[in-house]
């Protein structure tokens, strides 16, 4: 992690759910639409991330207690909002699995899918512990979230921060977004919310995210998975097995063909 | 997206309800229920509406085939090398090598087809990545056709210009390098599809490139038994071996009492997996015990059959369970309690339903 590198810390408790934020992202990416269902789920009919969209607002809804309409501090509010989006991983595992170095690190530290030199083995989709990345069968390539590179280069906020009428999505330095994110605790603390929590997990093979979220209740809730791993770590066992099979392939052809003979 | 809900005649039926209660001006006693309702509430447990965390494998059918020609290849090159070296007849050393070439070629095109974007097949070859599995994968399928075609094209050249240096040279060469490459093409599949996030596959990253070397040489022998080379004893020997050990494989799995393995033994990938395993394990073994004992090739033929079959069901039957175990929403939410032992890993009980934090 480097001085420059750039973060979002996405703020469920000032989320209202307006899906500013996916409108931003599709408009300014001209991603195409992702069908035109009925979820059942709340108010959420985009269901997921996925190659058309790389900003996805969950809607979550708790039971209320009657009274308080489930705005108190002591229990989960009756509607909970998450606006997700690609993690953008210290230890990327889509980044690892790229074999065509399509997927590169940038230089604020965004997982960034050149699309000129993606070939669209899809390898990628089933390296990504946050289920993010996809391939549009269409055009046969996989996306995913840019962290508008193409804006931040030109010194501007992502679009979907530009966006968010209610700085729930938050842009800036990764190192001073954590601490942002430490205050915003004890600041919610203070006020009798004691369930809130930021999902980071640095203790992972994952090492961290460049999109922290600060949510109230079980991230589970929301999707986020409690102990999300890098696939490299199970190359070692692999190779591993790898070996002793090619050892064992030969010795058993070998012994084959010289008993044979007898 | 699987998880949404078509508008049904159950909420027809309940608008038209409303509809003439409003017209007859009759209270609703329970007012509006809404079509649908009640609505799910949250359970960390199951996470986001249940809706599944990891994406499935968007491999196309050529990926499982390209796993059966390929490794079924790779052990063919392994086969010409050791039977050249060791004076077998030359017949069956040209058959493995053709074999070996073939799939090579055959192999090269399924591989770029699968591609979203099949021109851009030599990005591949652009970097040369260790820590990614198909990186790995594309350099050695390019090496091992390259020297497997070689290898057959010596061949050629011997039949035609005689036993020459120049001729020998070349053919050794590539000969042991196809070999070489060829044990890779066997077995790095399984690191492949175990070094991914879907929980079913990297649960058996420690077993898969055995089970898939194993499969890549019963369908080797098979095939080369069927094209005629069916009075070679050393086939029939690499054919029990590796049928003897996918009848292990088989037991492992069926002995596996954890939901992540669930997917290899449930539902249509479970039975896809499952008539693999038996048809390369148990059956080509009985069979080829049967002839060692009687000499009757048709048991011979038959064990053949079985193991090609069971080994092209194998390769489709692990794809079949990965896009299975991707759409499993309880797994990645809920890791075993304990972290880092794979010994231990997601046995059902360690499933544990619970809200933790609200």
């Amino acid at each position: 992690m480097s001085a420059n590198t750039t973060a979002f810390l996405t703020d469920s408790t000032l989320c209202i759910g307006c899906k500013a934020c996916e409108v931003a992202c599709k408009e300014w990416n001209q991603l195409p639409d992702d069908g035109f269902e009925w979820s059942g789920n709340s108010y959420d009919n985009t269901g997921a991330l996925g190659h058309s969209t790389w900003r996805h607002v969950k809607f979550v809804e708790n039971s209320p207690e009657t009274g308080t309409g489930g705005n108190s501090g002591e229990q989960l509010p009756a509607w909970g909002f998450s606006s997700d989006v690609c993690k953008h991983c210290e230890v990327a595992g889509c980044l690892e699995a790229c074999p065509t170095g399509a997927i590169v690190r940038m230089e604020f530290g965004a997982v960034y899918i050149q699309p000129d030199v993606c070939n669209g083995c899809s390898y990628c989709v089933v390296s990504c512990p946050f289920g993010v990345v996809q391939r549009n069968e269409d055009d046969g390539r996989a996306f995913k979230c840019t962290f508008c590179s193409d804006r931040q280069r030109a010194g501007l906020k992502p679009a979907c921060a530009q966006a968010c009428p209610t700085e729930s999505i938050k842009f800036g330095p990764l190192d001073e977004l954590t601490k942002e994110a430490e205050v915003r605790l004890q600041e919610l603390e203070a006020r009798g919310i004691h369930d809130a929590v930021v999902y980071n997990p640095t203790d992972t093979s994952v090492g961290g995210i460049h999109a922290l979220f600060l949510l109230r209740g079980d991230p589970r809730n929301y999707n986020l998975p409690p102990q999300p791993e890098v696939p490299t770590t199970y190359l070692g066992k692999g190779w591993k097995s790898a070996a002793i099979a090619a050892g064992s392939m030969l010795a058993l052809t070998l012994l084959s063909f010289i008993g044979g003979k007898q | 997206m699987s998880t949404y809900r078509v508008p049904d005649l159950e909420s027809e039926k309940r608008l038209s309800e409303i509809r003439r209660a409003a017209a007859q001006g009759e209270p609703l006693p329970q007012g509006v229920v809404p079509a649908g309702s009640p609505f799910p509430l949250q359970e960390p447990s199951s996470g986001y509406y249940k809706i599944p965390l990891l994406k499935e494998p968007q491999w196309t059918h050529e990926v499982p085939i390209y796993f059966f020609v390929g490794g079924a290849g790779g052990a063919a090159a392994l086969i010409a090398s050791v039977a050249e070296g060791l004076g077998e007849h030359r017949d069956l050393v040209r058959s493995a090598r053709w074999m070996a070439a073939l799939s090579g070629a055959v192999s090269s095109g399924l591989l770029t087809s699968d591609l979203g974007v099949p021109s851009r097949f030599l990005n591949m070859l652009r970097v040369f990545k260790v820590q990614s599995p198909m990186s790995m994968g594309a350099w050695t399928l390019t090496a091992f056709s390259s020297f497997s075609a070689a290898s057959a094209f010596a061949d050629l050249l011997r039949g035609k210009l005689g036993n020459v240096v120049p001729v020998r040279v070349v053919q050794n060469a590539s000969s042991i390098l196809a070999a070489a490459t060829g044990l890779v093409m066997s077995s790095y599949t399984g690191v492949l599809v175990g070094a991914t996030v879907i929980p079913v596959w990297n649960r058996h990253v420690g077993t898969l490139p055995i089970h898939f070397a194993a499969s890549g040489l019963n369908s080797a022998v098979s095939m080369l038994e069927l094209i005629g080379h069916d009075d070679s004893t050393a086939l029939n020997l690499i054919g029990l071996g590796a049928s003897a050990y996918e009848t292990i494989e088989g037991a492992l799995i069926e002995t596996d009492k954890s939901r992540v393995s669930s997917p290899l033994k449930k539902g249509k990938s479970g039975l896809i997996v499952r008539a693999g395993g038996v048809l390369s394990g148990p059956v080509p073994l009985a069979l080829r015990l049967a002839y060692m004992f009687t000499g009757n090739k048709k048991f011979r033929r038959a064990a053949a059959v079985a193991g090609i079959a069971g080994s092209l069901l194998t390769r489709f039957g692990w794809v079949e369970a990965g896009k299975s175990s991707a759409r499993d929403y309880s797994i990645p939410l809920n890791p075993p309690l304990s972290a880092n032992s794979s010994s231990t890993l997601g046995s059902e009980s360690d499933f544990a339903v619970s809200r933790s934090a609200s």
